[in-house]
């Protein structure tokens, strides 16, 4: 595989590009761009995200809750992951931090081989909209937007109003194949409020997916959907692992969706339990 | 490009916003009229105070004036060389105006009686414009039109030679009539009313006290059906009287007009100065619009002037005026060739008065200056207060738009991006806003007499009334300077009062904002 550590390269490939690739979904990639990123670190090269003694606390007035105690965690390329765990055991937040939303009060995050947490916000801003794929369990669509605006919004963020303008009709399209595969194209100009939670919660994907992602967080992705919601969902996710080689870490609380995840990792406490 | 996309959605979706704006709206509008209006007034009032008053004014400050005009005049043209236009010499002099009013009554008004210069007086300014007979507006004459006076006014009465002499004609005929009635009546025979007694002189001047009975005398062929005495141009709110008639309609009411003689009295020159009395006849009328000039001038010929003051020294052939008017090139600086005249003319050596137009009217322009500025700052504090108006909203909107700040920065917006999204959603309500009131605004110049027209039927109480302001209309001007400058005045208070809203949206923390109910 192609990596940082590998090229020693200052940039990375956001998508590696393998003969293996499957062609499930044709032209999910035809975007890919390359993102510098700061120096390499010298490990990890096997896994794509390496999470090392994650603390995190949170204050309320006088009171510290400890929320993260220690959490070691890593990643291999284009595995399934799956964090279970009891409500307030720290799975949310330990998807934030990896995701740079949040940063640690201690620990690292490292991301294809370079610290992502420590980063100047612009920058974290970039990852998140060019190398991570997020979805959440309350689907975070905007309102005001269509579908279709909505998946290519994280294109309408990156790129300014020339340079999207130009490129438009190539976003679109790719907005199009990406709503298509996952069974929305006939929803593209509807407003949110006008679907269903599993058609937002596909909505979602496709947006997750328009940046050609390395790596998709999914915070219970399937935590509010009924069971036949849930299940397309995950098959969806599981397609997209499987023949894109996309790499997952889905938080989930139902161990039944834990399992077909390629591995799980337990969270008590706090602390990573069992892996 | 997703700025500019949620911007224009939230701007398309949240009407509370745009009732924040409504006051912004009105304000804008507010401020355009006033100041069309305002402007309107300055322009109208610059132009005829600058067509009456000449640019620069050279005043005697003595009644009795300076000699040798024409020697002062080449000094002026060598002292302004190329940037003069013209020049002439007047003769200033209050006097008391008596109108006949009926058979036996006269209407008596002070007036301020300039003698003027018929061949160079029309190049110092605007004032031919303002006469009523078209060929005097072309050429300025002192001697009575046949007819045709005032081509463009409604009903005006019929004025010239020709009514001068129906006039006297109906006067003739009524004298008789009133001769034979008392012969009818069997009446003694009335002698002729004796002439009044004339109030002992109290200077013994030679001067007589009576022109007019002397005039007479000395003229006893003077045939009023066939001659004028010396011509005179009235103001026109010297010799009627603006109301309005039994339909409503504003209507002047004439007590004189071109072809009657009135009588004048000035003092002459010397000190202590005597009285003369003349009767002139009224050739023209001159209406300005300016009810402070048409209400107290008076103009006669300058040499007519001299002669019955006696402000000429006929041993050496020298003749006296008061002033001295002058006219530049437009555009010239007033105030340098002002100040070149002083340094000309130092006050010590000749006392004169030498005062540009606006110094003149400085006073009146000043007001209106200073009530457009506080009406102008008033106004831009009502936007102001609106503005705290948009600060709330968009406080409100941002608090609501919470989570969507969290989804954009999640998705890899930057805090930049965030705040610029509600910049720009303020900024696009300030310009809708004010684009609204700059619509409005326009729309209600446009039609500012209709509007007035029917407040003023539906309150029954004149708004703007032509009898008091002398305008017919209300006079506007739209100026893009100052349209231009109220625009981007409400915008950006629009811009400033989104910028705390903005920035408390670019710092929500993202996971905070995420998890917000």
């Amino acid at each position: 595989m192609n990596s940082l550590t590998a090229t020693s390269s200052p940039t990375i490939a956001v998508r590696p590009t393998g003969a293996a690739q499957s062609h499930a979904f044709p032209g999910l990639h035809s975007l890919s761009a390359t993102v510098p990123l700061p120096a390499p670190a010298p490990a990890d090269s096997d896994y794509q995200l390496v999470a090392r003694g994650l603390h995190k606390s949170f204050r309320k007035g006088n009171l510290i809750i400890p929320v993260l105690r220690g959490v070691d965690f890593a990643v291999r390329r284009g595995q399934f992951t799956a964090v279970v765990g009891q409500s307030g055991s720290g799975k949310s937040t330990l998807l934030h931090l990896l995701a740079t939303l949040d940063a640690p009060d201690r620990g690292e995050v490292h991301f294809e081989g370079t610290r992502i947490d420590n980063l100047p916000p612009i920058k974290r801003d970039r990852i998140r909209n060019r190398n991570l794929g997020m979805i959440f369990q309350f689907y975070h669509l905007l309102p005001e937007l269509t579908t279709l605006e909505n998946v290519l919004a994280p294109s309408m963020i990156h790129e300014g109003i020339w340079s999207y303008l130009r490129h438009k009709r190539a976003h679109v399209e790719r907005a199009q194949r990406l709503l298509d595969l996952v069974g929305l194209s006939h929803r593209l100009q509807h407003r949110p409020r006008e679907l269903s939670g599993g058609e937002m919660q596909r909505a979602a994907i496709a947006r997750a997916l328009i940046a050609a992602p390395q790596l998709l967080l999914a915070d219970e992705p399937t935590g509010n959907l009924d069971r036949r919601n849930g299940v397309e969902i995950l098959s969806i996710l599981r397609t997209l692992n499987r023949e894109e080689n996309l790499t997952i870490v889905m938080v989930t609380h139902d161990l039944a969706i834990a399992e077909r995840a390629d591995c799980t990792v337990q969270l008590v406490e706090g602390q990573v339990q069992a892996t | 490009m997703y700025k500019l996309l949620l911007s224009w959605r939230y701007l398309c979706t949240r009407y509370i916003a745009l009732a924040s704006i409504i006051s912004v709206t009105l304000g804008v509008a507010t401020l355009i009229i006033v100041n069309a209006v305002m402007a309107g007034f300055t322009e109208e009032a610059n132009k005829r105070l600058n067509g009456i008053i000449s640019d620069i004014v050279f005043e005697s400050v003595s009644m009795d004036g300076f000699p040798n005009p024409d020697w002062h005049k080449a000094e002026i043209r060598k002292v302004l060389g190329s940037d003069l236009v013209g020049v002439t010499a007047t003769v200033a002099v209050p006097a008391m105006l008596s109108i006949p009013v009926g058979h036996d009554q006269h209407l008596a008004s002070p007036v301020r009686l300039i003698g003027v210069d018929e061949q160079t007086y029309a190049e110092v300014g605007d004032f031919g414009k303002y006469l009523l007979h078209p060929e005097n507006r072309q050429q300025l004459s002192f001697l009575l039109r046949q007819d045709g006076y005032a081509p463009e006014r409604e009903k005006f009465p019929r004025s010239g030679w020709r009514y001068r002499r129906a006039r006297i004609m109906y006067e003739r005929a009524y004298e008789e009539q009133v001769a034979l009635e008392r012969a009818k009546l069997g009446a003694v025979p009335q002698q002729e009313p004796a002439e009044p007694a004339i109030p002992a002189d109290p200077y013994g001047s030679a001067v007589p006290a009576d022109p007019y009975a002397s005039h007479q005398a000395a003229a006893p062929t003077f045939d009023p059906m066939t001659q004028q005495s010396t011509g005179v141009i009235l103001g026109i709110a010297v010799c009627s009287q603006r109301q309005k008639d039994e339909t409503g309609e504003v209507r002047d009411f004439f007590f004189c007009r071109p072809g009657d003689d009135v009588k004048i009295t000035i003092p002459t020159a010397g000190s202590p100065p005597n009285f003369v009395s003349d009767v002139l006849t009224v050739v023209d009328i001159y209406e300005s619009k300016m009810s402070e000039y048409d209400a107290s001038l008076a103009f006669m010929p300058l040499e007519a002037l001299q002669n019955l003051r006696g402000m000429f020294d006929a041993q050496h052939n020298v003749r006296y005026v008061t002033s001295i008017q002058i006219k530049l090139k437009p555009g010239a600086d007033l105030n340098a060739a002002r100040d070149r005249l002083q340094s000309r003319f130092p006050i010590r050596q000749y006392p004169y008065r030498i005062q540009t137009w606006r110094d003149m009217q400085g006073p009146l322009l000043a007001a209106v200056q200073l009530e457009t500025t506080i009406l102008n700052i008033l106004l831009f504090l009502i936007i102001a207060v609106a503005g705290f108006g948009i600060l709330a909203t968009f406080y409100m909107i941002v608090v609501e738009k919470t989570r969507d700040v969290g989804i954009l920065k999640a998705l890899g917006a930057p805090s930049r991006g965030v705040m610029s999204i509600f910049l720009g959603y303020g900024f696009s309500l300030g310009l809708v806003g004010s684009g609204v009131g700059l619509g409005l605004g326009l729309l209600f110049v446009h039609y500012i007499n209709e509007i007035a027209a029917g407040l003023e039927r539906i309150t029954g109480r004149p708004i703007f009334d032509p009898t008091v302001y002398y305008f017919r209309e209300i006079p506007t001007i739209v100026s893009l300077h100052t349209v231009v400058g109220v625009m981007a005045g409400a915008v950006a208070i629009a811009v400033l009062a989104s910028v705390l809203p903005a920035r408390r949206a670019a710092r929500l923390h993202p996971v905070e904002a995420l998890r917000y109910e």
